[in-house]
């Protein structure tokens, strides 16, 4: 028998080549067309380049050759699973600028489809979140109900998916008479669900080992980042515009904003963002059932639509909680009646940005994680 | 149930049916015709609600495949711009004959809204690709998906295969003698 | 704190840097600077203790016709006030210093606004497009841009 021989090798000396691989556009769990450069070290990403642009569709261009309520169905069209939330901080902005006061019905109408959208916005993120980490019943269970609140919207507006709902001065239509029962029936049924969810993803020993303590974001590079929404509220920072600045009338209910605490990890990590993503639904909850309680039916919602709209030379930036951050529009008007510019931050851009930041050191198994949890939408990433 | 109605055949010869291998060959295709899972833009996400419980794609034997290889047709859900037009060909080309084209929305028809000052939109997937069936709408409601898909089967099951390989091997003949 | 304090306030610190401030009854007030010195203006509101400007909301580009400016939207997380920057550079040497080593958000920003305007960030380290293709010519949104007639064989138009 020969002799065994041992090598030795010190495995810091160890020189691995690293390996550069390219994922996307085409791949199943990068929510669209993006395309990430991934540098590996073995099974260790030592760096990430994202290349973005694949769904660049020239949003600022058209905005200055369309009149203001033209752009209103393009904005629909930035970040499509909250086409209503991102509706609002535009026409708020509007308002504001040719001094509009919206009737108490229009306000009240705004916030419940803005709360319900965010609701349908994080059923989504979740959803695809569990189907990235390999779990399809949830997001059965949550499109299921997604379709609930989608009827009640469409029987507002008659779109499912992009709504041209919110106009300048007031709504596109009126609700429908059996707004509140449809809304009360829907909460019920969101609130069931997400009971089950919770034992069933959240609170699943498989999900929290594939989660905890993966893709940590620290609050200060988080804000250098300039990130906001979940993401940063995760990483133990509540601000949250709908109470730091508020804007309609959300100073009259009352909610909380959940922060993450490192609960099974760290403060930080991808387990933390998807717990305050599922909070932020209770809490839209009770923000509608509050506004449902005291909602008042009477009052015409497009006595102060204008007929036309121009601008008074002026800019303004005005800016809103959207689900996935704070969006803004900064609208820079010449006194035409087409915008001279407008810019939008946008909270995907800014968000994605910070991926390298949270995806270095880690397995590559992992980065599919992390992006779910950043839970981006191309079509505002790229514009 | 086409076929199980064909198996009681009034001559009385059970489980015996008269057609052509075609006819079985199409009928197979059509019924399992699987998918690549591939989102664009807005229409993606209607085309996930069709995946989703409430409309249920897998019922018309789809299946979702990752991979190109796998799959039997494409659906182009969204906006395809310039910069993803060179990608989008190459997915294509990576799919196995046959193959097939669902456009999805206008975007995909026609460049859709973005039509006039979209600088960086390619104004209709047909000028890149062969499409088989157009489904309008911005985006289509899911039932005119599944319509989509419905046609898209009818015309797997009108193909004519044989005929088709012959003159594609006369084609590739004259090719060959134009090319000497 | 109000911009007609922090304008005070800067125009102490950075004297000629600092133009004017900008009031107009029905949109935001802004304080225009002169571009040279933009970074030590920034780094200056976001150290010091009574402004701490730590996050950047926005960055954009703009076409003033015969110059093109740049709008910074600054806010403060502890103190929760809001700031607006404007400067101008010209439009055949649009030239200004990077803000990538003030906030880190400002490189994808940076880039964008290259991208779109052909903003030249100097000591930016890795001032490429970034949404439309790596090769794509001109700037789009520019006034003055024409789009156009084909790229890599696609017809553009309509
Ligand atoms: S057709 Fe409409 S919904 Fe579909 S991708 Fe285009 S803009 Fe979006």
């Amino acid at each position: 028998m020969s002799e065994k021989k041992y090598i030795d090798i010190e495995f810091s000396q160890l020189d691995s080549e690293r390996m550069r691989l390219f994922m996307g556009p085409q791949h199943p769990s990068t929510h669209g067309v993006l395309q990430l450069e991934v540098e590996l070290d073995g099974e260790i990403v030592t760096d990430l380049i994202p290349h973005i642009g694949y769904l660049h569709r020239c949003f600022e261009k058209h905005a200055e050759n369309m009149t203001y309520p033209q752009i209103i169905p393009y904005i629909d069209r930035l970040d499509y699973i909250s086409s209503m939330n991102n509706e609002l901080p535009y026409v708020m902005g509007l308002e504001k600028m040719l001094d509009i006061q919206v009737s108490e019905k229009v306000e009240y109408i705004r916030v419940i489809f803005s709360e319900l959208n965010r609701i349908a916005n994080h059923q989504i993120a979740i959803a695809t979140f569990g189907l990235d980490s390999g779990a399809f019943t949830p997001f059965l269970y949550y499109f299921r109900d997604r379709e609930m609140i989608l009827t009640i919207f469409e029987k507002a507006s008659g779109g499912r998916l992009l709504y041209n709902y919110f106009w300048v001065g007031g709504l596109a239509a009126d609700v429908h008479p059996t707004f509140k029962e449809d809304i009360t029936e829907a909460i019920r049924i969101i609130r069931d669900t997400n009971a089950e969810i919770l034992n069933l993803l959240l609170k699943n020993k498989i999900f929290i080992d594939r989660t905890a303590n993966v893709g940590i974001l620290p609050a200060d590079i988080a804000i250098s980042y300039g990130v906001t929404g979940p993401i940063l509220r995760a990483s133990g920072i509540p601000l949250d515009l709908r109470k730091a600045e508020p804007y309609s009338i959300y100073e009259r209910f009352d909610f909380d904003i959940p922060v993450g605490n490192g609960e099974v990890g760290t403060v930080g990590d991808c387990w933390d963002r998807n717990i305050v993503r599922f909070r932020e639904m209770e809490e839209s909850c009770k923000i509608i059932e509050q506004a449902l309680k005291t909602f008042p039916s009477q009052g015409d919602v497009r006595e102060n639509v204008p007929k036309r709209i121009r601008l008074p030379k002026g800019e303004i930036y005005c800016k809103a909680e959207n689900p996935k951050g704070e969006l803004g529009f900064y609208i820079i008007s010449d006194g035409k009646d087409k915008p001279e510019r407008v810019k939008v931050r946008a909270p995907s851009f800014v968000n994605l940005s910070a991926l390298p930041e949270m995806s270095r050191g880690y397995m590559f198994a992992d980065l599919v994680m992390i992006l779910g949890s950043v839970d981006i939408v191309l079509g505002e990433v790229d514009r | 149930m086409g076929l199980l109605n064909r198996l009681n055949d009034p001559i009385g010869l059970d489980g015996i049916i008269f057609g052509t291998v075609e006819d079985l060959l199409n009928w197979g295709r059509s019924k399992s015709d699987w998918y690549l899972q591939f989102g664009l833009a807005c229409c993606a996400i209607e085309f996930m609600a069709v995946n989703a419980s409430h409309f249920d794609m897998m019922r018309y034997g789809c299946i979702p495949r990752s991979s190109p290889r796998q799959a039997d047709f494409v659906i182009i859900s969204g906006t395809v711009t310039l910069k993803m037009a060179d990608r989008l060909k190459r997915v294509y080309e990576q799919m196995a004959e046959p193959k097939y084209v669902i456009a999805m929305g206008s975007c995909a028809n026609s460049g859709g809204p973005y039509w006039e000052h979209g600088y960086h939109v390619l104004k209709g997937v047909d000028r890149i690709l062969p499409v088989d069936v157009y489904v309008p709408g911005c985006p289509p409601r899911p039932e005119a998906l599944q319509e989509g898909l419905i046609l898209l089967q009818k015309k797997i099951r009108m193909e004519e295969i044989f005929r088709k390989r012959k003159r594609l091997a006369e084609e590739d003949l004259a090719n060959q003698m134009n090319y000497k | 704190m109000k911009p007609n304090e922090i304008f005070k306030e800067l125009k102490v610190h950075f004297g000629e840097e600092i133009t004017e401030l900008v009031e107009n009854p029905s949109s935001d007030t802004y304080i225009s600077v002169k571009p040279e010195k933009i970074d030590e203006i920034c780094r200056f509101l976001r150290d010091n203790d009574a402004f701490k400007f730590d996050f950047l909301t926005l960055l954009s580009g703009l076409d003033l016709k015969e110059k093109l400016g740049i709008v910074y939207h600054l806010y403060s997380m502890e103190l929760k006030h809001r700031l607006v920057l404007k400067t101008e550079v010209p439009k055949d040497s649009p030239n200004l210093p990077s803000l990538v080593r003030v906030w880190r958000t400002a490189d994808w920003h940076e880039r964008e606004a290259f991208d779109m305007f052909g903003i030249n960030f100097q000591g930016h380290h890795n001032l490429i497009r970034i949404l439309c293709p790596y090769d794509w010519e001109g700037y789009p949104l520019r006034k003055d841009y024409k789009e156009p007639e084909e790229y890599h064989g696609n017809r553009v138009p309509y």
